[in-house]
């Protein structure tokens, strides 16, 4: 029997108002030991108040080698930020 | 990716990440050094951890019950880092095991007395840090965050092993001369932690130019000395060095030069203590296999029921 | 003659110190490194409950000792901790019996405790209730896995169980502390609730409750067994070499 425990991702809240951010991985049989294994590791210093583990092996990631045709159409489309509209210098707020 | 953009990525100081593409010697190197440095973390548990039973007090007791539980937790946040580059973490404790991959020499001395442990936060941790500080830097990205993380939570590390030292020196004179003693023991092994010589170190420029590494070894062994004699002065402790002295002209300590046959010999890993640090790693792992295999075991049938359900 | 309440307030703080001591043991010996900080983090709390148990018996004693005096200088006679916490810890399924039977209580005790109408105490249980909360989870956990999970891992949970099980009255409270109990000081006993409790633990771990009923007892009164005496050299040994050196 193999005793290895998979691997899990480790995603950690800092405080509330924030997103979940990665922060590491650990290894566990299943998900609760992951979590308690994740709070072990991962918050022993008050570095969160929410967690959440996702097995390694169900992430689904985009292939770098297509990093140009995923990322760089985004490119030039600045009229997608408001620093490419210039006012009026009496118009404040806006 | 091909080695163009991996070569500009390294140009432009960029991260490489676990999916690029990278140069075969590139994932090796990386893989060695950070599965040498998980090792170094949890055969390092050990010096220390043979006191935490023994420490003096109960807040000594607390401190470095949480510092040998840091290196736990180190020795897998670099795991972790290396198991991005696609080996699997029970391979590599497999080859600690079976001594084909290597820890650091330094915890192949002895821990005799209590200063020991403070020694090795105040000397060890300080010449550890000042290695790790530039990795933060690194160009592989799993492996700078995990360092970044390292980094942050050993400074402690430190501050408890000079704050044992100084409470030793303002001790009874038994205390401080136990403060000498380990100060004796733990000065050349901390000053060759850095590494061979530069004229000897056939890896440091490739590795310089990979952005894996961002100063030479003695760089940063100086850097270390530099900051170091002048706390074992604070402490009124002696650095056991007769060469020591402070050179106006660079600006830096001329210091006297290491054993590096005791270093090759320690490098090497062969002895009663290697032996021992090994033996305990590999009956803590061969001991709890049956545990491990209960948790899977139980995992699996918990997924059963749930199918069934 | 009736326990006061420095006497119970020692019971807690040596059950706390020596078992915190023992897990520490584990420490570079667990079955995975995810287990190391786990049983550390443990034993930090149990540690850190130790230390304001004994900086408040320091008070209530009045002599103004510190934690250190109680941990270093005191023999094993001195002890008033429980027997199960000074065995030794076996393998891994001896050790997390030990702290089935022994959270469960501990759980049920601080949640006594937080309506004790001692204020230090009260505030002291509010913190370690959820401290003891976690434990339980992680010892439950343990335990369930372990004696649902393979033949040889059921086998061993159960004789885990069988070698503690012996020990663990002891940890329910001593039969001297009625009039603390009617003061308000300390709660009323839980042995009802702690049965149905490892009941329930045991029962989803597939074990057996053992037939007997506990019959090992003594360490509330000062009279150990054969372990504790070994662990406290060690535990004492450099401190007690240097005689009011600070560290």
């Amino acid at each position: 029997m193999n005793a290895a425990w998979p691997l899990w991702e480790v995603f950690v809240r800092a405080r509330r108002g924030l997103s979940h951010t990665h922060v590491g991985s650990v290894h566990a049989a299943d998900g609760e030991t992951a979590l308690q294994a994740a709070r072990d590791l991962f918050t022993r210093r008050q570095e969160g108040v929410s967690l959440w583990v996702v097995p390694s092996a169900d992430i689904v990631a985009s292939d770098p080698s297509a990093e140009a045709e995923l990322f760089e159409p985004a490119a030039d489309k600045a009229y997608r930020f408001p620093t490419s509209y210039v006012l009026p210098a009496d118009v404040d707020h806006m | 990716m091909s080695q163009a953009e991996f070569d500009a990525l390294i140009d432009a100081d960029e991260r490489i990440e676990p999916d690029d593409w990278m140069p075969d010697d590139y994932r090796k190197t990386l893989v060695r050094q950070i599965a040498q440095h998980a090792h170094s973390e949890i055969i390092g548990m050990q010096p220390e951890g043979e006191w935490i039973t023994r420490a003096p007090s109960l807040h000594r007791k607390a401190i470095l019950t949480a510092k040998v539980q840091d290196e736990a937790g180190h020795g897998m946040y670099l795991y972790g880092a290396a198991e991005s580059l696609g080996v699997d973490r029970a391979e590599l404790l497999d080859r600690l095991h079976n001594k084909t991959q290597k820890y650091s020499s330094i915890f192949n001395y002895e821990t005799p007395e209590w200063a020991d442990v403070g020694a090795i936060g105040w000397l060890v941790d300080g010449a550890a840090i000042a290695n790790q500080v530039p990795l933060c830097r690194c160009s592989y990205g799993p492996y700078g965050r995990a360092m970044v993380r390292i980094c942050k939570e050993e400074s402690f590390h430190q501050r408890q092993g000079f704050q044992i030292m100084l409470t030793l020196s303002e001790g009874t004179p038994e205390q401080k001369a136990m403060a000498q003693r380990a100060l004796n023991r733990w000065w050349w092994p901390s000053i060759m932690m850095f590494g061979p010589p530069d004229t000897d170190s056939p890896n440091t420029t490739r590795s310089m130019a990979w952005g894996i590494k961002r100063y030479t070894n003695d760089e940063l062994r100086q850097q270390f000395v530099d900051a170091t004699v002048p706390q074992a002065e604070l402490l009124g402790l002696a650095v056991p060095d007769p060469d020591l002295v402070w050179n106006e002209e660079r600006g830096h300590y001329d210091f006297g030069e290491p054993d590096w046959d005791e270093f090759a010999t320690m490098v090497k890993g062969e002895g009663e203590i290697p032996d021992l640090r090994i033996s305990t790693r590999r009956n803590a792992h061969a001991e709890g296999e049956w545990v491990r295999e209960a948790a899977v075991a139980y995992a699996e049938k918990q997924q059963q029921r749930e199918r069934v359900a | 003659m009736p326990a006061d309440l420095l006497t119970h307030v020692l019971r807690q703080a040596d059950r706390t110190l020596v078992l915190s001591h023992r897990l520490a043991e584990w420490l570079t010996h667990a079955p995975e490194l995810e287990e190391d900080m786990a049983l550390a983090n443990i034993s930090l709390d149990l540690l850190g409950q130790a230390r304001h148990l004994y900086t408040y018996a320091g008070k209530l004693a009045g002599h103004g000792h510190d934690e250190d005096h109680f941990a270093y200088e005191r023999d094993a006679t001195d002890f008033r901790n429980p027997l199960i916490v000074e065995q030794p810890n076996g393998d891994f399924a001896v050790t997390m019996a030990r702290q089935v039977l022994h959270d469960h209580a501990a759980f049920l005790y601080w949640e006594s405790m937080c309506s004790s109408t001692d204020e230090t105490l009260a505030a002291l249980a509010a913190r370690a209730v959820n401290e003891t909360r976690f434990h339980l989870r992680h010892s439950t956990g343990w335990m369930i896995r372990l004696g649902d999970g393979t033949d040889e891992s059921h086998r061993r949970a159960q004789a885990g169980l069988d070698t503690m099980w012996p020990f663990a009255e002891e940890l329910l409270g001593a039969d001297d502390e009625d009039d603390l109990r009617t003061a308000g000081l300390i709660g009323p006993r839980f042995d009802g609730a702690w049965r149905a409790a490892v009941g329930a633990t045991v029962a989803e771990a597939t074990l057996t409750m053992p037939p007997e009923p506990p019959t090992r007892s003594g360490g509330l009164r000062g009279e150990h067994s054969e372990h504790l005496a070994p662990m406290l050299k060690v535990m004492q040994g450099l401190a007690r070499a240097h005689p009011g050196a600070t560290w």
